[in-house]
């Protein structure tokens, strides 16, 4: 079963009851910068043609979301479950505390892309990034998996201060470890076989997604970026 | 001893007439203070472990033990105190920062002292609660502005969603990992039989006490601990934390050696991991941005909760407050400096914010000035310590209060203040099995509902004697507050009259 729902003059509010009220998989046409676009949602699929407005699939709890086009700020917030693939660039903050599902972003994501993700018992978030990622990328990050992996955009692969804060979680950068400068908390290195087999099906289920060529993306140094402890603040403190 | 150490804060006399060596006091210390010398066939006490919680104190069956303030001082002096040399010999040793827990202890003016109620004499007759009804009930959440009428003339009584509490007080956040899982559960339980709610703070829901989603409220904070779709819709309303009086401007930080395993599945992170809460929200930069965070949690619970934000009193309280209030917040809740906390850097708690009394009035004041006031729900916390603060903080403005310490020390809490060390000998800030085990949930319940009944009783008497019958009419009725020995310019701030005047 699937339906199209016109977006156009539908506020935030009367588009997410359209789409709570909608059974099986779902297009939205038209969308023009409404809000929360399948916030909280699981079991379903939203194909989104025009661009949605930010905090696309807030606490997205199992739900499938497709936007053929760019997508604004704090894509993914919170993020339970569930897939978010973005034909475009994306603001900031996408994937912002997500703890499992998918995100895989065409093009660059903005500042803070991966902001406090975070992984537990078998959820592992990954958010896949095609473009290049602005500053702080993985700031606080707790665990799953981040992937930067610039076949496009100009400029560094990331930004500045990638990784502060960073106490779990691994970050994948196509690119040498010396291209970037990181806090002294995290090591950063060059990826062996080993490790990049992890990410393998990831980067291939992105590639899937947008039509690119697996080995290609491959055939290139990968940097490992990885927290020296899980505990980065232990010694600040003496019990008064 | 040695050249830094300063000689212990507490000693603990043992009366050696009364102790029958039972033992009892090493069983019941955690902090290591009592121990028995076999060699000597000797009970010792280890004073520089003591924290003066009164555990062994209180359970010593022959009263045989007593902690008293030693007299072993350094010279007095009216600027560096001893506390002050110390903390500077704690920091020249370890390079570390200061960490303490519960609220500011330090002696900056309480204006709930400050502050009297009124009563009727002769013009007005008090009202005797015993006798006639007396409404205690509160319903937080938008009103509307005037009544609304649908096309045929009807009142339209559709309401954005309130919170219905039967007395004007909630239980605050405190997370589980600050407290114990049978804190959890003695809050939880007497948040439902008296009607009104708790929060779970930072720290997730335990699976356990979605049976109590109607009178709890779920927060959502800057770490995003626990926070699913699931844990939203479980609460009565959804709380997000910008800032705790305890600690303002800063994040939390919950040791990895706290994430057990129960801790973990609740917060959703791994075991053993640090759970950072950093301090500021990454995607609030703006009223504009916090509205986003409102509405997308609006969103994901079908609009049928009322959203909260809870923000630390701070300098700029009234025209933050007035922000929030055009987020699209249905509630904003104001912690005082006074607050508590399972662990905040010293210097933050002792010396960052303001008091919520000055922040209360200020807000109320500010949100009627710009006709805004029915917007929001006002709640008020920081150290509410009694039903007559209680009284006063409604008559400043507010909604409702927060309760934390008073409802911890209604669990036994015996305010040593040593919440970080996780070796609370109450079994409340503590993650230890057998320490969460001597706190029993039902009777923790029993006594914080003694507790709150017997305070909304005295709302009522306090009540009846303004010749008042609803808190509604007691809210932001400063005409039943006076001032005594506040200056001027406080008097203007909180809006009352000199005692007297």
């Amino acid at each position: 079963m699937s339906c199209e729902i016109n977006a156009r003059g539908l506020s935030a509010v009367e588009l997410g009851q359209r789409l709570e009220a909608a059974e099986g998989s779902v297009t939205v046409t038209e969308c023009l910068g409404q809000r929360f676009v399948g916030a909280g949602m699981d079991g379903r699929r939203i194909r989104i043609e025009g661009i949605p407005g930010n905090a696309l699939g807030a606490y997205l709890n199992g739900a499938a979301l497709e936007v053929c086009g760019n997508a604004q700020d704090a894509v993914g917030d919170t993020m339970n479950d569930g897939e978010i693939v973005i034909h475009g660039n994306v603001g900031d903050t996408a994937g912002y505390a997500m703890r499992g599902g998918k995100i895989y972003v065409e093009g660059s994501a903005g500042y803070r892309a991966g902001v406090h993700m975070k992984e537990y018992a078998g959820k592992l978030p990954v958010m896949v990034i095609g473009g290049r990622a602005g500053s702080f990328l993985g700031e606080y990050q707790a665990g799953g998996i981040l992937v930067v992996l610039g076949l496009s955009g100009r400029g560094p692969i990331a930004g500045n201060f990638p990784c502060t804060g960073m106490h779990g979680g691994r970050v994948f950068l196509r690119c040498r470890p010396e291209e970037l400068l990181f806090p002294q908390q995290v090591t950063a290195r060059l990826a062996g076989l080993e490790d990049l087999e992890a990410v393998r099906p990831y980067i291939k289920e992105f590639c899937g997604h947008f039509g690119k060529d697996l080995e290609e993306v491959l055939d290139a140094p990968f940097t490992l970026v990885t927290p020296d402890s899980r505990n980065p603040y232990r010694q600040m403190y003496v019990a008064n | 001893m040695g050249q830094w150490d300063i000689y212990p804060e507490f000693e603990v006399v043992r009366n050696e007439a009364r102790c029958t060596r039972c033992m009892g006091c090493i069983a019941q210390c955690a902090n290591g203070v009592h121990s028995y010398d076999e060699k000597r066939q000797a009970l010792l006490c280890d004073d520089a472990k003591c924290v003066d919680c009164h555990r062994c104190v209180a359970m010593c069956p022959t009263r045989a033990l007593k902690i008293v303030k030693s007299d072993c001082a350094l010279r007095e002096n009216g600027n560096w105190d001893g506390d002050t040399i110390k903390e500077v010999f704690k920091q020249a040793q370890s390079g570390g920062v200061l960490l303490s827990s519960m609220g500011n202890p330090k002696r900056y003016p309480v204006y709930w002292d400050k502050l009297l109620l009124n009563a009727s004499q002769v013009t007005n007759p008090s009202i005797d609660p015993l006798r006639e009804p007396m409404e205690t009930r509160v319903f937080l959440g938008k009103k509307p502005e005037r009544p609304q009428r649908g096309a045929d003339g009807k009142f339209t009584c559709e309401l954005p969603p309130q919170l219905e509490l039967s007395m004007p007080m909630l239980f605050s956040a405190m997370s589980y990992g600050s407290i114990s899982y049978n804190a959890h559960e003695a809050l939880a339980r007497a948040a439902e039989e008296l009607g009104i709610y708790y929060n779970t703070g930072e720290g997730g829901l335990h699976e356990d006490f979605y049976a109590y989603g109607e009178n709890t409220i779920v927060q959502v904070a800057s770490g995003r601990f626990g926070v699913h779709e699931g844990y939203l819709n479980a609460g009565a309303a959804i709380e997000i934390k910008m800032g705790q009086g305890a600690k303002p401007g800063i994040g939390g930080h919950l040791p990895g050696t706290k994430v057990g395993a129960d801790i973990s599945r609740t917060r959703m992170i791994p075991e053993g991991s640090d759970a950072i809460s950093p301090a500021p929200h990454h995607d609030i930069y703006s009223i504009e941005d916090l509205r986003q965070l409102v509405y997308s949690l609006k969103q994901a619970t079908h609009h049928k909760k009322p959203v909260i934000v809870k923000v630390a009193a701070v300098h700029n309280i009234a025209a933050i407050a007035s922000g929030i209030a055009r987020s699209g917040a249905d509630i904003i809740a104001i912690d005082g400096f006074r607050g508590g906390t399972g662990a905040a850097p010293t210097r933050i708690r002792d010396s960052v914010g303001i008091p919520i009394e000055l922040a209360l009035a200020a807000v109320d004041q500010r949100l009627r000035d710009e006709g805004i006031r029915n917007e929001v729900g006002l709640i008020a916390g920081g150290s509410i310590r009694s039903s007559a603060d209680v009284a006063k903080a409604i008559a400043l403005g507010a909604d409702a209060v927060y309760l934390g310490t008073a409802a911890l020390l209604a669990l036994g809490c015996h305010l040593c203040r040593t919440c970080q060390t996780g070796t609370c000998n109450w079994g409340i800030a503590t993650q230890r099995s057998e320490l969460v085990a001597r706190l029993d949930p039902k009777e923790g319940a029993r006594r914080l509902c003694n507790l709150l009944t017997a305070w909304n009783h005295e709302l009522m008497e306090m009540l009846g004697g303004m010749g008042i019958n609803s808190i509604e009419a007691l809210r932001g009725n400063r005409l039943m507050l006076r001032g005594i020995g506040l200056t001027a310019g406080e008097l203007e701030i909180l809006g009352v009259a000199h005692a007297g005047a």
